[in-house]
């Protein structure tokens, strides 16, 4: 006569299996809802308000936006119009974004729009990564608003700086250097590695610019780590 | 593939649906190389196929022609499993040409008109641009009716034939697959909801369902090739789907670190994450060892000695592909993700070529290999041998394939490394960090290495092909 036990009864392995996936997925699914609430966008108000959200509205662009440590989460963050000396945001200093900082929701959320599906009707992710994910051919775009690159001493500005017939520097800005740049990206010699001429237009680069200074302000847990920060560190030293 | 010794009709449907898949799979691994040779001279075929088309091609053509031949090898072995002719054949036949029609559109967009202005058309008609599913929203829906199609005759025949443990899972399995593309649907302006939901296909699709699946294949072929005894097998199959399911739809968690979503993933996505390796390789073992130890008893019962015994492997080629699946499943999807699944590590790995050289043998070593095996099952019954022997050419094409992914695996993981040590950990992730990185000797010189064992690689899908369509005319199998 056999000998029977349980565990090798297959009764019950697929009862376990049946509980067990259902368990896991009811955990997913109560996390998913818990999850969009906490990322779902903000709005103007919430900025105007100080409200802290994970996922900025898309005003955000009027705003000074940097990313610095923050002392109780240990770890940078965005920090909007301002830090408070802790890392948090104050929500008051502006900065101007193609030349305005009185982008109104409408507007903003127009040109948000019009990035987002530009990012996706340009195949950015197949060369780029966006919040980390894509392919690894073209740097991170996550914070590249932030890149000392396109700053008012970085090579990218000076490289699509504009001039007038006198040979002087016309007034020139972050937004407009990354415009430019996206606009004709072979025509500037980066790196061996060029950006194709994707035939972006002024609008859409435009909406490019306002979705890569949002996605800058998106709280990603401090991904990526010290970002900018390490200029001139060469072999670690 | 001459279809003379198959009388059922869901089998050979099967077989279109895998030289489809072999097809694609041969395009996938030439877009993979022109990427790899991209790397290595940057200004190969630039504006005229970029990277960016060329990966697309290389990622689309492995996703679909993996979902193919797993449709192909579901046909394949439902007679078998059921006792009955497959319902809705047909239908079956139509959806192919369906689906094989619309991927060839889908490429030749892909490769003729690669991107489009910044609108809806675009979504709609060129690309969706998100990686792994750029498919446009007509291609999406399209797959949506295809596979539900598919849905159907599985579980019409599921319903009337004999219900095996295999045919319940894949049931289970196949409705979830096809109900998760539904999460990649849609659009939004919010980047952290588009990705919350995207990773739902993505990583559900290949980290939970298509683990599942393999599971199922996995125990219908040590049923059919070495006789395995049906009890212990699905028993193995129910213990693989708890503990996959278990750890794989709450390991999701690793895809939600920093993406916006809150901190909390970062624990459930590191607990349930490092368990996903554990089921890998437990089937596979187990059942061998179960069946060594039955094989064992027969033999000392029937006083049969060692140098006198005979191989049950009824499939060699078919068998050695299984067995690389168990292990390459455990060491690519296994070791390679639990490198960096764990936050503390990701934070500085998540986005570099480790994640690549992660994806190359995962890929490989879960999915390719088992149906490559799928294939070889395959082409025994159409020519109807009795035992498939090892030829030079399967020997050759197993060999130069495994290594030359496994190089691909090493190379990458080297760059890898360099990646996160200088762009990442020194200079802080930037524009200049990025390019220090790329230039780096290890890193182009892993990029070189890379390429000529994505060459390797390709020379052994070669053998492949030949192998696989000399197979009826080659004298040494068994008939």
């Amino acid at each position: 006569m056999a000998n029977k036990s349980v565990w090798s009864d297959n009764r019950f392995w697929r009862r376990s299996a049946t509980w067990v996936t259902g368990f896991a997925s009811v955990l997913l699914i109560w996390l998913t809802f818990d999850t969009s609430a906490q990322i779902a966008m903000g709005n103007d108000q919430d900025l105007k308000d100080g409200v802290v959200k994970r996922v900025p509205g898309p005003t955000v662009i009027n705003y000074k936006i940097t990313y610095e440590m923050n002392s109780k989460r240990g770890h940078e963050v965005p920090v909007i119009g301002g830090n408070d000396g802790n890392g948090n945001s104050l929500f008051q200093e502006k900065e101007k974004f193609f030349g305005r900082d009185d982008w109104s929701e409408e507007e903003a959320g127009k040109l948000l729009h019009l990035g987002k599906l530009a990012s996706q009707a340009k195949n950015c992710m197949d060369c780029h990564t966006l919040l980390g994910n894509g392919a690894y051919y073209a740097p991170d775009l996550t914070k590249s608003w932030l890149d000392p690159a396109w700053g008012p001493d970085g090579t990218m500005q000076a490289m699509t700086q504009p001039y007038d017939k006198d040979g002087n520097p016309l007034p020139w800005s972050k937004e407009e250097a990354m415009a430019a740049f996206l606009q004709h990206p072979d025509q500037y010699a980066t790196h061996a590695r060029m950006m194709p001429d994707l035939g972006i237009t002024k609008e859409e680069a435009i909406g490019l610019v306002a979705f890569l200074k949002h996605m800058s302000s998106i709280d990603t847990n401090g991904f990526p780590r010290n970002f900018g920060r390490m200029q001139g560190a060469v072999n670690g030293k | 593939m001459a279809n003379n010794h198959l009388t059922s009709e869901s089998k050979q449907l099967a077989t279109w649906y895998f030289t489809f898949a072999a097809i694609l799979f041969g395009a996938q691994l030439l877009f993979g190389l022109v990427a790899a040779i991209q790397y290595v001279m940057p200004g190969f075929l630039y504006g005229i196929l970029d990277f960016s088309i060329a990966r697309i091609l290389h990622i689309n053509a492995l996703v679909v022609w993996m979902v193919f031949a797993m449709f192909g090898a579901v046909y394949w072995l439902l007679p078998d499993e059921t006792g009955i002719e497959t319902i809705g054949i047909k239908i079956g036949k139509l959806l192919f040409w369906i689906f094989a029609a619309a991927i060839v559109v889908v490429v030749l967009v892909y490769l003729f008109i690669q991107v489009g202005p910044a609108d809806e058309t675009t979504i709609w008609f060129i690309t969706e641009g998100r990686e792994y599913i750029e498919a446009p929203r007509w291609a999406d829906w399209g797959i949506v009716v295809v596979a539900l199609g598919f849905v159907a005759n599985l579980f019409l025949t599921g319903i009337k034939g004999r219900q095996t443990g295999i045919v319940t899972v894949l049931m289970a399995d196949m409705i979830a697959f096809a109900g998760l593309y539904l999460a990649g649907m849609f659009f939004t302006d919010n980047i952290s909801i588009d990705q919350y939901w995207w990773w739902w296909v993505i990583h559900l699709w290949v980290e939970a369902t298509w683990e599942v699946y393999v599971g199922a294949i996995a125990a219908y072929g040590l049923i059919t090739m070495i006789g395995a005894h049906r009890k212990v097998v699905e028993m193995w199959l129910w213990i693989e789907v708890a503990m996959l399911f278990g750890s794989g739809i709450l390991g999701l968690g690793h895809h939600y670190f920093w993406i916006g979503t809150p901190e909390y993933w970062w624990e459930i996505g590191a607990l349930f994450s490092a368990l996903e390796p554990l089921p890998l390789v437990a089937m596979f073992i187990h059942v061998l060892y179960d069946w060594g130890k039955t094989q064992g008893a027969e033999m000392a019962k029937e006083g049969t000695d060692e140098d006198n015994v005979k191989s049950v492997v009824n499939n060699k080629p078919a068998f050695t592909w299984f067995v690389l699946n168990a292990f390459g499943n455990f060491l690519g999807a296994g070791i390679w993700g639990f490198f960096h699944t764990l936050p503390q590590v990701n934070l500085y790995t998540h986005g570099t070529q480790f994640t690549s050289a992660h994806g190359h043998l995962a890929f490989f070593g879960a999915y390719a290999t088992i149906l490559i095996g799928m294939m070889y099952i395959a082409v025994q019954g159409t020519n109807g041998i009795k035992v498939m022997k090892n030829t030079k050419a399967s020997i050759w094409a197993v060999s130069m394939i495994t290594g030359g992914v496994i190089g691909m695996t090493i190379a990458l993981t080297i760059a890898g490394y360099v990646q996160v040590l200088i762009s990442r950990a020194q200079m802080g992730a930037t524009w200049a960090a990025y390019f220090d990185g790329q230039s780096g000797l290890w890193f182009t010189q892993a990029m070189d290495w890379r390429l000529i064992m994505g060459v390797v690689t390709f020379i052994g899908f070669l053998f492949l092909a030949k192998d696989l369509l000399t197979t009826g005319k080659n004298p040494v199998h068994e008939r």
